[in-house]
C-alpha cells in the first residue's frame, strides 16, 4: 500500500521539528529516512504511525493507498511499528509477544486460539526463533529481541511497516545480518516499509530510495546511486561519506592554496572544492594539472581498501585517501612518505545554503 | 587488597553498634509489648481482646482500612498514569501537591477537616441542613485516613513508571489494543509489585493512624474509636494490660506487613535473577 504525505509539519512548543513535508512512497517500496539526530526523521515516522499528531493544518493529509488516515487513531491505521529498543512486553514470553496483536482483536474478528497458535509459530519460524517461543525477552540477545519485535509487528499483516532505527542498538555484525534479512523479508512479503536511520551505509545498502533530512526538512529524495553521484547540496554530499576540503583562490584557470596548485576551469575568485577519498590518486610525482605535495601520516588497511591519512601545510584539516591494495603495494606506502595527490574528480556547491532560490550543484570531472 | 574502612576492628565496631541499637530501639520495645500484654496471663489478655469495646475498635479499624485501600489504589494509579504518561502545564506542581499529606502534620490535617466539615464549618453547615454527619462519625475518620494515606501508592508507582517509559504501551497501541486492554495486559503486569507494595504501606498507615483520626473521631467508645485511639484511652484509664493487648494487635499487624513486604521483595529479587 502506498504512503502519501501532504504538508505534514510539526511544532514542539515553539520549536519547529518538521517543516511542511510532502512525500510519496510507492507500494512495495523500501524507503530509508536518513539524517543526523534532531533532523526530524523519527518525528516524521511517528506522525505516519499516528504516535504523534502533526500540526493541525487545513491541507495536511496522510494517505495509505486511497485511505485517508490523517485523523485515524494509531490502533486503526493498520501499521506495524518496530522500535529501536524493541519495546517487547517484558512479562510475556516470546510467543505471547507475537500473539498479542491477534489476541486483542475484537472478539468477532479474532482468530480461534488454534489459528493464533499456528500463525504465531509460522511467524517465529520466519524469524528463526521457533525454539525460543517460551523464553522471556530478557533471556534473548539484542538481535533476537529485534526479530521477535519484527514478528510481532508483522503478525497483523500490516499494510505499512515502520521501523525506528531498527538496528541502532545492535553490534556491527548482527546489524549486517539483520539488514540483509530484512531486505529479503521485504522482497518476499512485499509490504511497504519506511525505516529511520542515521547510518548512511545502512540507508544506502537497504533502501530502494533514501530520504535525506536535516533540520526538519527533506533535503533530497533519490535512489542510493543517484544520491551518491548527484547530491543536491553540500549537506547531502557531506552526510553521505567522508569529505576532503580544498579552499583557494582561482586565477587564470589555476586554483592556488599555499604551495598546492590545481588546474580548474571556472572563473576567477575564491573557491571551495570537496573531494571524496576514493577520488584521490597518490603518485610519486606531480602531474601537469595538479601539484599538490602531501605527507603520509597514517595507514590502515580496512577490508578491500587501504585508508591513508595525508597532511600538508596548505590543508586546513588532514585529508583521507582510499587506495587499492595493489596501489598500496606498488607505491610501497610508509608513514612519513612524501607524495603528490592527484584529484580525479571534485565537487562544488556554489550557491551555498541560500534558503531562497534554487540550490544548484555542480560536479566537474 | 583491602578496601578503605575494611579493618577488622572497624567492621566489628560498626556491626556491634548496629546490633545494639537495633536491640535497644526495635527489639526490646517489641518484646515489651507482648510481655506486658501477657503479664497477667493468657486469660486476662484474651478477656481484654474480646472485650466489647476492643472488638468494636478492631471492627472500625478494619472497616476504615478496607475502604481506604481501594480509594488510594485507584487514585494512586490514575495519578501516576497522568503524571508519567502525559505532558501538561501544571504537571510539576501536581507532583509536588502529591506530597502535601506527607508534609503536613496529621493533626493539622484533622483540624482542617474539622473546620471544613464540622457543624459550623463552611461545608459542614450545608451538610448539616441535609442531615449528613461526617465529623465524629466513621465517614470523617475515613476521609482523614484517605487524606493521610493517598500518596503511598502514587509515590511507589511514579518513579517506576517513569523508568519504564511508555514504549511498551506504544507498541501495544500500534498492535491495535484498546486503552483498557493496554492497561490490563501491559501496564498492570509491569507495575503490579510496586502496586502491591504501595497497598501494604497504605494499609499499615491506615490501621495505625492516630493524629488526624483523633481530631475528627470524637473517640466515642464502641462507636468511633479506632484501635490506636482505644489503646490510648485504655492507657489513660490505667488499664495497662488492656492497652498492651491492643498494642500487641497493632504490632502483630505491623509484623505481618513486614513479612508481606519482605516476601514481595524476595519475589522481585528472584524475578530479576530469572530474567
Amino acid at each position: 500500500m502506498s504512503i502519501r504525505l501532504h504538508d505534514i509539519a510539526k511544532h514542539f512548543g515553539r520549536t519547529q521539528a518538521l517543516e511542511p513535508v510532502n512525500l510519496d512512497i510507492a507500494e512495495g517500496e523500501l524507503v530509508g529516512l536518513l539524517g543526523p539526530s534532531g533532523s526530524g526523521k523519527t518525528t516524521l515516522l511517528r506522525i505516519i504511525a499516528g504516535l504523534e499528531t502533526a500540526d493541525a493544518a487545513a491541507d495536511a493529509r496522510i494517505l495509505f493507498g486511497d485511505r485517508d488516515v490523517t485523523h485515524l487513531h494509531v490502533r486503526d491505521r493498520r501499521i506495524g511499528f518496530v522500535f529501536q529498543h524493541y519495546a517487547l512486553f517484558r512479562h510475556m514470553t516470546v510467543f505471547d509477544n507475537v500473539a498479542f496483536g491477534l489476541t486483542v482483536m475484537p472478539r468477532k474478528s479474532r482468530p480461534t486460539s488454534g489459528e493464533i497458535r499456528s500463525r504465531v509459530h509460522r511467524l517465529l519460524e520466519m524469524v528463526k526463533l521457533e525454539h525460543m517461543a517460551h523464553r522471556y525477552p530478557a533471556q534473548l540477545s539484542g538481535g533476537q529481541q529485534q526479530r521477535v519485535s519484527l514478528a510481532r509487528a508483522l503478525a497483523l499483516r500490516p499494510d505499512v511497516l515502520l521501523l525506528d532505527e531498527p538496528f541502532g542498538a545492535l553490534d556491527a555484525k548482527v546489524r549486517q545480518e539483520l539488514r540483509r534479512w530484512l531486505r529479503h523479508l521485504h522482497d518476499e512479503l512485499n509490504f511497504t516499509s519506511l525505516f529511520v536511520t542515521h547510518d548512511q551505509e545502512e540507508a544506502l545498502e537497504l533502501s530502494d530510495r533514501v530520504v535525506v533530512m536535516s533540520n526538519g526538512r527533506i533535503e533530497q529524495i533519490d535512489t542510493p546511486d543517484q544520491l551518491y553521484r548527484h547530491p543536491i547540496n553540500r549537506f547531502v554530499f557531506e552526510f553521505l561519506g567522508d569529505v576532503n576540503h580544498l579552499e583557494g583562490r582561482v586565477r587564470n584557470g589555476v586554483l592556488t592554496c599555499g604551495d598546492a596548485r590545481l588546474a580548474v576551469d571556472f572563473a576567477d575568485g575564491q573557491e571551495e572544492l570537496l573531494l571524496r577519498p576514493h577520488e584521490l590518486e597518490l603518485a610519486t610525482s606531480p602531474s601537469p594539472e595538479a601539484q599538490m605535495p602531501v605527507t603520509v601520516t597514517a595507514i590502515s588497511p580496512v577490508g578491500a581498501e587501504v585508508r591513508v591519512e595525508l597532511e600538508a601545510d596548505w590543508m586546513g584539516e588532514p585529508w583521507l585517501a582510499t587506495v587499492s591494495h595493489a596501489d598500496y603495494e606498488r607505491l610501497a606506502l610508509t608513514r612519513g612518505m612524501r607524495l603528490y595527490a592527484l584529484p580525479r574528480r571534485w565537487h562544488r556547491f556554489p550557491a551555498e545554503r541560500s534558503k531562497q532560490g534554487k540550490r544548484r550543484a555542480a560536479t566537474v570531472s | 587488597m583491602q578496601r578503605i574502612g575494611d579493618g577488622v576492628a572497624v567492621r566489628r565496631l560498626l556491626i556491634g553498634a548496629a546490633v545494639v541499637l537495633a536491640a535497644l530501639f526495635l527489639l526490646l520495645p517489641l518484646v515489651t509489648i507482648f510481655a506486658q500484654a501477657f503479664a497477667r496471663g493468657i486469660d486476662v489478655f484474651w478477656a481484654n481482646v474480646t472485650n466489647h469495646y476492643t472488638l468494636a475498635a478492631i471492627q472500625l479499624t478494619l472497616l476504615i482500612a478496607v475502604l481506604t485501600i481501594p480509594v488510594c489504589l485507584v487514585f494512586g494509579v490514575a495519578l501516576a498514569w497522568l503524571v508519567t504518561r502525559f505532558r501538561f502545564p501544571g504537571r510539576r506542581i501536581l507532583q509536588t501537591l502529591i506530597d502535601i499529606p506527607f508534609a503536613v502534620s496529621p493533626v493539622v490535617a484533622g483540624l482542617v477537616y474539622l473546620l471544613l466539615y464540622g457543624r459550623t464549618g463552611w461545608l459542614g453547615a450545608w451538610l448539616d441542613t441535609h442531615d449528613i454527619q461526617l465529623m465524629f462519625a466513621w465517614p470523617g475518620i475515613l476521609l482523614v485516613t484517605i487524606f493521610v494515606t493517598c500518596p503511598f501508592v502514587a509515590r511507589e508507582l511514579i518513579p517506576l513508571m517513569q523508568a519504564q517509559g511508555s514504549r511498551e504501551e506504544e507498541a501495544a497501541v500500534t498492535l491495535g489494543a484498546p486503552g483498557w486492554t493496554i492497561f490490563r495486559r501491559v501496564t498492570l503486569p509491569n507495575i503490579r509489585w510496586a502496586l502491591l507494595y504501595g497497598v501494604i504501606l497504605t494499609n499499615a498507615r491506615a490501621v495505625g493512624e492516630f493524629g488526624a483520626v483523633s481530631v475528627v473521631s470524637g473517640a466515642i467508645r464502641g462507636q468511633t474509636n479506632t484501635l490506636p485511639l482505644h489503646l490510648e484511652q485504655l492507657y489513660q484509664d490505667y488499664n495497662t494490660v488492656g492497652a498492651f493487648a491492643s498494642a500487641s494487635l497493632l504490632a502483630l499487624i505491623a509484623l505481618l506487613t513486614l513479612v508481606a513486604k519482605a516476601g514481595l521483595e524476595w519475589r522481585a529479587a528472584r524475578r530479576e535473577v530469572r530474567a
